[in-house]
């Protein structure tokens, strides 16, 4: 077995660890650091559940080996801050969370799409569905979490915690 | 599940990286992982050694050349789908590459891995046969070759590479005035596998007929199923490009095709139905495209 010394900011903190070389980010993220906010649903990329932010980029951390984001700059859900609060309350408002297990995956992705400028804005529903489209959640049937998304995107209604 | 244990390198260059392809015990270069590490967690997959080629910031790059876009094998398939410089050049690549799985996919997964990975229903396969791109590979001892997208291509996962050989470049030709692309994806959800489409370069001479056309299909064999003047197009040449003309030869092509999806009869009929929707579009741009 090879063991890798690798050195991550996960959150705004830097961390050094040695692993080995097939763990995966998210066993790292979940085991090592004790961040187990990114969840594991299927560990073969399709349902979401453990998406991270990688250099502000979504990625699976189910499919990306924990030496793999050696010198990367990690989000977990954990760490989003201020700027993910209206999204998070909304989403409670709009009943866009039953059971709460996908709920960290699609912060992380409706996070990156709220922030990025190549995504075309205003959003659209569809835009916004296709943007979740790689988010499983077998609660909801997804009404609430776009239209919190959409809420929050293009505010189109007053926030409380404006 | 979890990957069976391997090795983990991470060269430096790719000097090195084609050095520990030709030494190293079965080595697999590992580039985004989106469809290797998928393979590895289930087990399917269980190389004993992954190089890990994803940081070479010079393979991750695109160039402008005069009739051709020369991409790097790591340029990331969020970049196909967002950089303006592929979306004028090559728009059926870029068209191709927003199909492709989800965003936290796409923001991982690279092209020459997708190439290399070699699914039949796979998108960036099937846009770089009906593109006619090059694929440029290089090894330790034999140093560089080029082949078609085409000779890539084996069988179902299965490319025509030498296990020391690694992908670096791909070069896709420019769109040029006169051409139209189309391309149309059929699937139960976007992001989901294909369940067919269609891959349409079509080529108008100065009269509005027919000079060229490449049709590829997605998931409708073994490998990204091209057909060109050489096979299959060849009867259309000449022709003005009409609606019922793509019609029949959506049917006719598609009635070639070799899908395994059980329903073999129902995937056709979709196969054909991609096609002439490809063709009208690329009909379409070609004319505007003068």
């Amino acid at each position: 077995m090879t063991e890798i010394p690798i050195e991550v900011m996960v959150n705004g903190t830097r961390f050094r660890r040695t692993v080995a070389g097939r763990l995966s980010l998210a066993d790292f993220l979940r085991e090592e650091l004790r961040l187990t906010g990114t969840h594991l649903g299927c560990e073969h990329g399709v349902c979401g559940a453990c998406s991270v932010l990688v250099d502000g980029r979504s990625v699976r951390a189910c499919l990306m080996l924990a030496a793999q984001a050696d010198g990367r700059e990690v989000t977990t859900v954990e760490g989003l801050g201020a700027e993910a609060r209206p999204l998070r309350e909304c989403l409670a408002r709009r009943h866009g969370l039953q059971c709460g297990f996908c709920t960290p995956g699609f912060l992380i992705t409706a996070t990156e799409l709220l922030q990025d400028n190549e995504s075309g804005k205003p959003l659209t529903e569809d835009g916004v569905r296709e943007a979740l489209s790689g988010n499983i959640c077998r609660c909801t049937g997804y009404q609430g979490i776009v239209e919190a998304v959409l809420e929050v995107g293009n505010d189109t209604e007053t926030r409380d915690d404006a | 599940m979890k990957p069976a244990e391997f090795t983990y390198y991470r060269p430096e260059s790719v000097g090195e990286a084609l050095h520990g392809l030709a030494t190293l015990p079965d080595p697999k270069p590992l580039a985004g992982g989106q469809s290797l590490l998928t393979l590895m967690n289930l087990r399917l997959a269980r190389p004993a050694t992954l190089l890990d080629i994803g940081r070479f910031t010079e393979l991750a790059r695109v160039f402008d050349d005069t009739e051709a876009l020369v991409l790097g094998a790591l340029v990331r398939h969020r970049t196909c789908e967002t950089d303006p410089l592929v979306a004028a050049r090559a728009p059926l690549l870029h068209a191709a590459a927003g199909h492709i799985g989800h965003l936290g996919i796409r923001n991982q997964g690279t092209i020459g891995g997708s190439l290399a990975h070699a699914d039949p229903a796979a998108e960036l396969p099937l846009a770089a046969v009906t593109l006619g791109a090059t694929v440029h590979v290089e090894s330790a001892t034999r140093g560089k070759r080029a082949l078609s997208a085409e000779e890539l291509f084996v069988s179902f996962y299965a490319n025509s590479l030498e296990p020391d050989e690694l992908i670096t470049w791909i070069t896709v030709p420019a769109i040029r005035p006169g051409q139209g692309w189309g391309f149309v994806e059929y699937a139960r959800q976007h992001g989901d596998y294909a369940l067919a489409g269609a891959g349409v370069l079509l080529s108008l001479d100065a009269r509005g007929r027919i000079a060229g056309l490449r049709i590829g299909l997605l998931n409708a064999a073994d490998r990204p199923l091209l057909f060109d003047e050489r096979e299959g197009t060849a009867p259309v040449l000449g022709e003005l490009p009409e609606p019922r003309l793509w019609e029949g030869l959506g049917w006719r092509l598609a009635a070639l095709s070799e899908p395994s999806h059980p329903d073999t009869e129902y995937v056709k009929a979709l196969c054909a139905s991609a096609i002439s929707e490809a063709a009208e579009a690329a009909t379409e741009r070609a004319g505007e495209n003068t």
